[in-house]
């Protein structure tokens, strides 16, 4: 067989131009799906991980224990599993969550889990004396932690917690086993319907120009705020 | 409630197909998990070598993988490479985009390692004549492993709770008899039982790891 020829059915098979411009409305609209869910899940999922650590720090024992129980359990759990119990198990109790809600339920508690081991670890390694003399200053317990601790612990929480809420945020793809319009179910459907690949890598590429960055963006901030100790 | 969510009866009969799933879980760990360490290894010991022909290409591979989400991956060589004449079936799918994805992060945690061992180490076992890859082997990488555990232990973590995604290239692992147990029962028992045994045989590792990051910090 020619070479060329070969190549020319590679191309026209894989990046089918013709294809490509008939999906690519869909693809976009997945893009929008994704985007939404990813910002759902960020803003959600820190919020309460944040608020988790915050309680945590008021060391009162049987909430703590409860705190530790749902971040291990959300840690323990694949996202996979999380969202597939939502979206078929809720139903059972007359609950119909959609796939959109049940990803963004899913991937937000595990974000919450992660992220609160992070906040918390950050917290507990300001130093006691910070604590001491803010406390002496006349500040109360909630100024000092909302004043002093945090602001110190959220420096040293922001390397983990990127790589983190990255490695969870490219988990929307997962949307796609429970019919979410986000770019792989999008892809998905309409390679089925053309009966040709090319919507994949179209999709394969979106997920590049939207998270490449990001990952480029994680590394410098890796750098910037290293943990030093 | 627990009519509905741990139906005893249920359990009983779709017990055999769930056990099948665990099993098949365990066995694709064991060898997902060196499968991708492996390609980690290479990674980092390629990451050494300061030449920027080896070193920009090597984070681009990485930071691509780093990117990419699994499932994506998964789904072009199960879908896509067909197109290409190339029909692999699941389970090698799975086995080399766990290798592809989980080994870039094998591979950042490790190259962190083989960073935190001082030069002073590989001089001085240079020059007792060893060889540039004894002094890898026998001086460097077993530092570098240790003063990584708890990263190499929480991706290890990841890599294991990753393999449900098998479920979705018919790979009969736990998730994927739950479901068909799940379709046939019309039931969320086996869903509900899966998730149990997810979280008792992992549930010690992420508390062993949540010891280990405090140990760290208190240091």
């Amino acid at each position: 067989m020619n070479p060329v020829s070969t190549w020319d059915r590679f191309v026209e098979t894989f990046f089918n131009a013709k294809v490509m411009a008939k999906y690519l409305p869909d693809i976009l609209s997945g893009v929008v799906v994704t985007i939404e869910l990813a910002v759902l899940i960020v803003v959600t999922g820190l919020a309460a991980g944040l608020a988790l650590a915050l309680v945590r720090a008021l060391g009162i024992r049987p909430i703590n224990w409860l705190i530790v129980f749902v971040v291990d359990l959300f840690r323990s759990l694949p996202p996979l599993v999380i969202i597939v119990l939502i979206y078929f198990g809720l139903p059972a109790i007359e609950l119909t969550p959609s796939g959109f809600v049940s990803t963004w339920l899913s991937l937000g508690f595990v974000l919450m889990a992660f992220s609160e081991e992070i906040f918390w670890a950050g917290i507990t390694s300001i130093h006691r004396g910070q604590w001491e003399a803010s406390r002496s200053t006349g500040l109360s317990y909630g100024q000092t932690l909302l004043a002093v601790i945090l602001p110190q612990a959220l420096r040293l929480t922001i390397p983990p917690l990127t790589n983190r809420t990255i490695a969870i945020t490219k988990g929307t793809a997962l949307g796609s086993v429970v019919a979410v319009t986000e770019i792989l179910g999008q892809a998905s459907s309409a390679m089925s319907n053309s009966y040709n690949p090319s919507p994949l890598m179209l999709g394969a590429a979106a997920y590049i120009v939207l998270f490449l960055p990001v990952v480029v963006a994680a590394r410098w901030i890796e750098t910037r705020f290293a943990w030093k100790r | 409630m627990i009519e509905t969510f741990l139906n005893p009866q249920i359990i009983e009969q779709i017990w055999p197909i769930v056990l099948a799933g665990l099993g098949n879980t365990i066995l694709l760990s064991l060898i997902v998990v060196p499968l991708g360490f492996l390609g980690g290894l290479m990674l980092a010991v390629l990451a050494t070598v300061h030449h920027p022909a080896v070193r920009w290409p090597l984070m681009a591979w990485v930071d691509f993988f780093r990117a990419f989400p699994p499932l994506v991956l998964l789904v072009l060589l199960f879908a896509g490479l067909p197109f290409a004449g190339l029909e692999l079936g699941g389970f090698a799918c799975v086995a080399i985009a766990f290798f592809l994805n989980t080994g870039a992060y094998y591979g950042e945690i490790l190259r962190a390692g083989i960073d935190s061992v001082p030069v002073g180490q590989v001089e001085a076992a240079r020059s007792t004549g060893l060889g540039r890859l004894q002094a890898m082997t026998y001086i460097v990488l077993p530092q570098a492993v240790r003063n990584v555990l708890p990263d190499l232990m929480s991706n290890t973590l990841e890599v294991v709770k990753l393999t449900s995604l098998g479920s979705v290239v018919a790979v009969p692992e736990l998730l994927f008899q739950a479901r068909q147990a799940q379709s046939v029962t019309y039931s969320p028992t086996p869903i509900v039982l899966a998730a149990i045994i997810y979280f008792l045989l992992l549930w010690p590792l992420v508390r062993l790891l949540s010891r280990l990051e405090n140990r760290a910090l208190k240091r």
